[in-house]
């Protein structure tokens, strides 16, 4: 065996190493209406102090929304969600805030910030963040009567939300 | 004794790649990264004050962009 293809097999062999794990490193996570997936069962304390039961919202269509206080995108998009509450209260859309801070402070100073007509809960362990799989802050997912994921969302752009609230329109008829 | 040297030279570099590249594929998790996402980690601690080194920068040399733009060098702003 000569010293040329060794070396070839050399450089093949490194760049093979590298890509091969790095490559899970650019994998982008999976947007999109994910189908008829269940949503996970949470029970978490909220800001008033109730706990709240996924089970007790069955039947009922729910917008699950995670964020965090130092999440800037979280922050544009709470006055949207309060503006969703007010058009959507009444058709049977119900939101819950899930609050993923490890500090219950950072969360109440950001929550002092804005107005907050829907329920915010708990979670600083970030067990139900791991159970539907966030991928992002913010995400949100859409879930219907049946506890069906029907629509999820990465991040917030005030420009871009006519998808998710024709969906929700949609869900709530 | 060559290949030995080469297998010896691939086995090195295999580790090297192995160590350089061994935490790619371990995420922080989006609820893990409120530490990261702390101003004191940016890059630049204060926009403002880079942007104003920025445009002296680029004033003073003549050359827009000259710092991480595209740009030529005009000297015309």
């Amino acid at each position: 065996m000569d010293a040329l293809p060794l070396r070839n097999r050399f450089v093949f062999t490194v760049l093979a190493l590298v890509v091969g794990s790095t490559g899970p490193a650019f994998a982008a996570p999976a947007q999109g209406p994910p189908g008829a997936v269940a949503a996970p069962h949470f029970r978490l304390p909220t800001f008033t102090g109730v706990a709240v039961d996924s089970d007790s919202l069955r039947g009922e269509v729910i917008l699950v929304d995670f964020w965090a206080s130092w999440c800037a995108p979280c922050e544009r998009s709470f006055p949207w969600l309060t503006a969703l509450d007010t058009q959507y209260r009444t058709k049977g859309l119900r939101i819950v805030a899930i609050n993923l801070d490890k500090k219950r402070d950072a969360a109440e100073k950001f929550l002092g910030r804005h107005e907050v007509p829907f329920v915010v809960a708990f979670d600083p362990e970030a067990v139900s963040a791991k159970a539907f799989q966030v991928p992002g802050m913010p995400t949100t997912f859409l879930i219907d009567g049946a506890g069906n994921i029907l629509y999820s969302h990465v991040g917030f752009d005030p420009g871009k939300t006519e998808e998710l609230e024709s969906k929700i329109e949609e869900a709530c008829r | 004794m060559t290949l030995r040297r080469s297998l010896s030279m691939v086995l090195l570099c295999g580790a090297g790649a192995a160590l350089v590249s061994g935490c790619a594929s371990m995420k922080v998790a989006p609820w893990d990264r409120d530490l990261l996402a702390e101003p004191k980690m940016s890059f630049s601690p204060d926009p403002m004050l880079s942007a104003i080194d920025d445009h002296i920068y680029f004033s003073t040399e003549g050359s827009t962009g000259g710092q991480d733009a595209a740009g030529g060098g005009c000297g015309c702003n």
